[in-house]
């Protein structure tokens, strides 16, 4: 164990996140939080509701900009890039699952898959090629002209995982990714996602409170009061 | 501690998700339970010194609400951590009987407790009794007991990830029995995460 966000292992970390601080109005999230994410691993972030995890994820992910603190990614700071810049990273680089809701409703499944390959600009054909590959990876091919509103809870997170893996990020992150299912639909969301995201080697950040989640990754961070409490070594 | 048995084992044994592990653990739970006294009246010793009955009553005051100690096994406990020169006798009343000694810690008995309290259970079913008894004993002799929950709960992560990693080999029956230990110990990690927020008020209610 290592209370040393810029953690341990040999390869130098995709992101590193360090001292952050924010707060919404009075609210302080962050309370000095830090952490790193390394080529090809999974990272559990863990902790109670409300202890800040899912602005950590926020910052790493450029999402959201801290007041105070820095996130490297390979060494470049994200933190004061221009926004146009910073969009193109995360759409380039990142990947996003969310615990529901993050479906475009009006779109089918494929078209919901297709989206990250059309943003950046990807030939029409070669995208319905890629999204085909990756439904048929998370098992959704069968709904793959259904709308979000007609599949399964579960077929939604998978389909959400397949557009999240479709354009080959270096990170993908995921914000309780399961919380939204039961037990079972969960399980296999989060063996689909371990499998695909090592496949690829891809790299995940995944926040959950449930520990059975968290197993599937290498290693935890635990988050207490918006600071870290606990931080694994790589193994 | 040179005869802890979990300790041997712990070192000569590294962690693997076997069926002799299964079994072994199990066996081990009952060797732990003994164990587990032995530490707890060094932990109330650790406080002064305090004759044999009075030891069974602060046990019972204590953590009787899960199991009261019988006299015979204070006493026999009690004389083995005298030959293990964990505890002194630090007095003798008049009159016969082993009830009339008085029992002191010893140097060597309260780095046994201190290491006992520092390193985490294996993690297998049943630890419930074992680490409220470290919870309690941390948080009245003063010392971290977060820390202690934190060690815990890491051991018990790492055997959830090497479960879970076995389960992506694994066949339907390897499979189901991976899964029922995952959800015991998911029960562990949630008891352990409910009693770091109220480790304040344990304070309160037990110094
Ligand atoms: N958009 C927001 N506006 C106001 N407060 C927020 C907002 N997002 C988060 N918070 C507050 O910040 C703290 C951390 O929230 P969050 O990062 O969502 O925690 P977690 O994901 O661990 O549940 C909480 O107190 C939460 O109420
Ligand atoms: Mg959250």
């Amino acid at each position: 164990m290592t209370t040393d966000p810029e953690s341990p292992s040999g390869s130098d970390p995709v992101l590193v996140g360090s001292d952050l601080q924010l707060s919404f109005g009075r609210t302080p999230a962050l309370r000095g939080a830090g952490m790193s994410v390394h080529a090809g691993e999974m990272v559990a972030v863990m902790g109670s509701s409300g202890s800040g995890k899912s602005t950590l994820l926020h910052c790493l992910a450029g999402i959201l900009t801290p007041s105070s603190g820095s996130v490297l990614h390979h060494g470049r700071e994200i933190t004061t890039m221009p926004d146009q810049q910073r969009s193109a990273l995360r759409r380039d680089e990142f990947g996003f699952v969310f615990q529901f809701g993050q479906l475009v409703p009006e779109l089918t499944v494929a078209e919901n898959v297709a989206l990250p390959l059309r943003l950046s600009g990807h030939r029409h054909a070669d995208g319905r090629r890629r999204s085909a590959l990756w439904m048929d990876k998370l098992g959704v091919s069968d709904v793959a002209d259904h709308r979000p509103g007609e599949i399964s809870g579960g077929q939604g997170q998978r389909a959400a995982v397949a557009r999240a893996l479709v354009a080959d990020p270096e990170v993908v992150f995921a914000d309780e990714p399961t919380g939204a299912l039961d037990s079972i639909a969960g399980e296999q969301v989060m063996a689909l996602l371990d499998e695909t995201a090592r496949e690829s080697g891809t790299a995940v950040v995944l926040v959950t409170h449930e520990s059975r989640v968290a197993a599937y990754a290498d290693r935890e961070v635990l988050i207490r009061d918006g600071a870290v409490r606990q931080q694994e070594s790589v193994r | 501690m040179d005869n802890d048995p979990l300790r041997a084992w712990r070192i000569s044994k590294p962690l693997n998700a076997s069926r002799g592990d299964y079994v072994l653990g199990v066996y081990l739970e009952c060797i732990v339970l003994g164990m587990t006294i032995g530490h707890t009246l060094l932990g109330l010793l650790e406080g002064g010194p305090r004759h044999g009955y009075d030891l069974k009553r602060a046990y019972d005051e204590r953590f009787g609400q899960h199991r009261s100690l019988p006299y015979g096994q204070v006493y026999s406990t009690l004389s083995r951590l005298l030959r293990d020169g964990l505890v002194d006798v630090d007095g003798v009343e008049s009159g016969e009987g082993p009830e009339r000694k008085r029992y002191s810690i010893t140097e060597a008995g309260v780095r046994t407790l201190e290491e006992w309290l520092s390193t985490p259970e294996k993690p297998v079913a049943n630890l419930h009794s074992t680490l409220f008894t470290k919870v309690v004993l941390a948080v009245a002799s003063g010392r971290d007991a977060g820390e202690v929950l934190d060690a815990q709960r890491q051991a018990h992560l790492e055997r959830m990830r090497e479960l879970t990693r076995s389960k992506r080999e694994a066949g339907t029956t390897d499979l189901l029995v991976h899964d029922f230990s995952l959800f015991h110990l998911e029960a562990d990690l949630r008891w352990l995460e409910l009693a770091v927020t109220r480790l304040d008020q344990l304070t309160k209610e037990i110094r």
